[in-house]
């Protein structure tokens, strides 16, 4: 047996070590490194946030890129796309919590760490960090994807980098959708299916795309009001991609940024309450 | 003798209105064993789920080395062990990343972790295996892997829930050795089964649950007893012999069963040495014997015995369920 000085000796004569109370952070971190192990085992998963979107990058750069005139060329139309793509890559971070979640319950690991000495929360933000993490790197691979298509970053340093911060607290606020998501769905194909059938129709009916203007009404009122579109509508004055709003787009394409601000923190203050109390039912019953 | 370890006082869990655990107390003295015996959809996990802090009780309460589940929550969690009935190790990280993970949500230091963390995958013959993900491992090693995350923080209380369902019988033999090992040690054991076999090897008392509610309880011995005794079992060559093997056994035992289409006589017997007098009784005559044995109540008998329904039967709830 070990005769570490962190070992006590129990009544029954067996040398039992010290359980240090340890901090969220701590907790959470240890949990996180095991998601990102995952990550490192099956590269594969990265494939929505790699693969995929540059597959969209490339598809709408050049395929519908050519009817598509943004400033009147093809080129401008390339360099408005990226904040899009960008925009629906963010709003799937959502899926990648949700979709870790629902496994981890699955399979009884979120029970193994509720079993442990541990803050309860450490599973959530754990799960939260790493899916943030993931989710960044595809932040970080559409940007060189980018760069190579010919998008440039026209704004000051300052705005880029604020552009960037509401792209990751969108994530934040994605990561409550995920949870709630993650806790209601008894399957990972039962997850896949639900957002598959949602998140694509609300990333693709906004302004991700295609402009809103040449729209049929009645999409273009549901896409102008979309929160998906602040957001991008929000990265694209911020990075100098940006057309000029028509005098007509509803009111939140007029203050995209302060619009996206509201969206997440009114996304949170609903969703957190509810996606921790699904969370509890979920795995308390 | 010190305060038992485990206690459980009138728990009932109820799911709408199924009512999953109904008023089950039992307690369980320090570096004993008690097997929690019944069949499926008997409540066996869904009592290990409130002893363990992972389900709250509908009513009553449960102690861990003392502290109570509901409102010590965490000093429950550090002082004992949990091994859930689905093997909850990591398939995508190696046998040691596992044992570090959980190390450290407990808050061992990483040295400590390392070295006991090597102790335990030796002593469950892991040490090959260790750093291939347990993605690679049989049944068998991801139970004994499971079982040794789950000592990482050594705690004086193992919970076990069905820890040899679904193993080969030669793994089941190797696990069973392991866990003597623990007890030996000081380790307070309480492990569900489906199996008397199981709970006989390894219990030093038995609890028996039917429809959450605790139906038997005593030692293997006591419970073995009140239901039936081992019986013999006969088979002759000849269907022609059957009638005599019959008139002859009667004449030595109070009872006798026979089985005209399997060519089968069945009669209570003591043990070993009703069966080999028995067998000498034949032996002297010219009745020719297919198999001559023991056969010691099962879990059925013992089910049948003690509920008068099988322990296969669906019970009511499952019944419910399903429709
Ligand atoms: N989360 C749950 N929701 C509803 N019913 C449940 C839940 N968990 C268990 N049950 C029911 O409670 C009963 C006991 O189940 P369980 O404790 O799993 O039995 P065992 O472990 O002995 O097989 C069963 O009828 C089961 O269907
Ligand atoms: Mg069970």
């Amino acid at each position: 047996m070990t005769t570490d000085t962190t070992t006590r000796q129990s009544a029954s004569g067996i040398a039992r070590p010290e359980i240090k109370p340890t901090g969220l952070l701590r907790q959470s971190l240890a949990i996180t490194r095991r998601n990102l192990i995952h990550i490192k085992r099956m590269p594969e998963m990265l494939m929505d946030v790699t693969i995929q979107p540059v597959m969209f990058v490339l598809l709408f750069a050049y395929v519908f890129g050519g009817s598509i005139a943004v400033k009147g060329s093809p080129a401008g139309y390339r360099e408005w796309l990226m904040g899009g793509i960008m925009g629906q890559t963010i709003a799937f971070a959502s899926f990648i919590v949700a979709v870790g979640l629902t496994a981890d319950i699955d399979k009884g690991i979120v029970d193994r760490m509720r079993s442990l000495p541990i803050n309860p929360s450490a599973v959530l933000v754990g799960r939260s960090i790493s899916s943030l993490l993931h989710s960044s790197i595809g932040i970080l691979v559409m940007s060189v994807t980018g760069l190579f298509v010919g998008w440039r970053i026209r704004g000051s340093f300052a705005e880029a980098v604020l552009a960037y911060a509401l792209l990751l607290l969108w994530g934040f606020a994605m990561i409550w959708i995920g949870i709630l998501v993650g806790s209601a769905m008894r399957s990972v194909e039962a997850v896949n299916g639900l957002m598959f059938t949602t998140m694509f129709p609300i990333t693709f009916l906004a302004n991700t795309f295609a402009p809103t203007d040449n729209m049929p009404h009645f999409l273009r009122v549901i896409a102008e009001w979309n929160p998906i579109s602040s957001l991008v509508q929000a990265v694209r004055q911020l990075w100098g991609n940006d057309l000029p709003v028509p005098a007509d787009a509803a009111l939140p394409l007029h203050h995209p940024i302060i619009t996206t601000l509201i969206w997440t923190v009114g996304l949170t203050l609903v969703m957190a309450p509810l996606a921790i109390r699904a969370f509890a039912k979920r795995t308390e019953g | 003798m010190t305060s038992p370890a485990i206690e459980a006082e009138h728990l009932v869990k109820k799911f709408g209105d199924t009512t999953a655990v109904d008023d089950v107390s039992f307690s369980v003295p320090e570096g004993s064993v008690l097997g929690l015996l019944g069949p499926n959809g008997a409540g066996k996990t869904t009592t290990v789920r409130m002893m363990t802090t992972l389900a709250k009780p509908t009513s009553g309460t449960a102690r861990v080395a003392g502290h109570d589940v509901l409102r010590e929550p965490d000093a429950v969690r550090r002082s004992m062990g949990l091994t859930g009935q689905a093997a909850t190790v990591d398939e995508l990280l190696t046998g040691r990343e596992n044992l570090r993970l959980i190390g450290s949500l407990y808050g061992l230091s990483g040295s400590y972790v390392k070295s006991a963390g090597a102790d335990l995958l030796e002593r469950f013959s892991l040490t090959e295996a260790a750093d291939r993900t347990v993605k690679t491992y049989s049944g068998g090693m991801r139970r004994r892997l499971d079982l040794a995350v789950s000592l990482i923080a050594t705690p004086p209380v193992l919970f076990l829930d069905e820890p040899t369902t679904g193993l080969d019988p030669r793994s089941r033999v190797e696990l069973w050795e392991v866990l003597r090992g623990l007890v030996k040690d000081g380790t307070t054991l309480l492990l569900t089964t489906q199996y008397l076999e199981e709970a006989d090897q390894l219990a030093d008392r038995i609890v028996v649950i039917d429809r959450g509610q605790i139906i038997a309880e005593g030692t293997p011995l006591e419970l073995k007893d009140r239901s039936g005794k081992a019986s013999l079992v006969l088979t002759v060559s000849r269907a022609e012999d059957l009638q005599t093997a019959a008139d002859m056994l009667r004449q030595r035992v109070s009872e006798v069963h026979v089985d005209e289409a399997a060519r089968q006589l069945t009669a209570p017997a003591e043990g070993l040495r009703d069966m080999t007098r028995i067998a000498a009784v034949f032996e002297d005559s010219s009745i020719e014997l297919d198999d001559l044995g023991l056969k010691r109540p099962s879990l059925d008998d013992v089910f049948l015995h003690l509920t008068g329904h099988r322990a296969e039967e669906p019970t009511e709830t499952e019944q419910e369920q399903a429709s």
